[in-house]
């Protein structure tokens, strides 16, 4: 049990990386900013693989933070966009 | 009973694994910014909640299992709203430059 999550925790974050090249590519800063809200979620589902295959308790935690944070980054991403009316 | 809770994590976190695939290809291969929005909210986190699923029966117990669910929750909040918010941006004309 313990490798298969190993290997599927390694599996999720070999696709997180394969869609950062979003990033690189744009062409809209909409686009980039979505590549990042794939690495929260599967930042998130990295974390709680890892913590499950080696037994460590404090990695849910690190999930719960991470997963405030992907959407607090995109919220100020949206705030920081031009406004019609201003 | 085990085998079949390991059984269950298997599958599920097999799925969930592919759904994150898809996401990226999706997000990847997708022609507009609209249509790479919709492939990634959906995808990844079904993908997500198929590997909560999946390790609910490894937790430590009750309290723990309710954690993963509320995280799984916590990410489907965020990602619906943000999703909006972005496809608002969008529309109004391609974010901040």
């Amino acid at each position: 049990m313990r490798e298969f999550l190993i290997g599927a925790c390694g599996f999720v974050l070999a696709t997180v990386i394969l869609g950062l090249i979003r990033i690189l590519r744009g062409p809209a800063d909409a686009d980039r900013m979505m590549a990042t809200l794939l690495l929260g979620t599967g930042g998130i589902a990295t974390l709680l693989l890892l913590g499950a295959a080696i037994g460590e308790r404090a990695a849910v935690d690190v999930a719960l933070t991470l997963a405030l944070l992907a959407a607090f980054a995109a919220i100020a991403f949206t705030r920081a966009a031009p406004r019609d009316d201003a | 009973m085990k085998l079949a809770f390991d059984l269950w994590t298997f599958a599920t976190i097999s799925a969930g694994a592919f759904f994150f695939l898809a996401g990226t290809v999706g997000l990847l291969r997708f022609p507009d910014t609209p249509t790479r929005l919709h492939a990634l909210t959906k995808a990844d986190n079904l993908g997500l909640g198929l590997v909560v699923l999946g390790l609910l029966p490894q937790a430590d117990g009750v309290l723990a299992g309710i954690k993963l669910v509320c995280i799984w929750l916590l990410v489907l909040l965020a990602a619906s709203s943000v999703s909006q918010l972005i496809a608002a941006t969008v529309r109004r004309g391609g974010g901040p430059r």
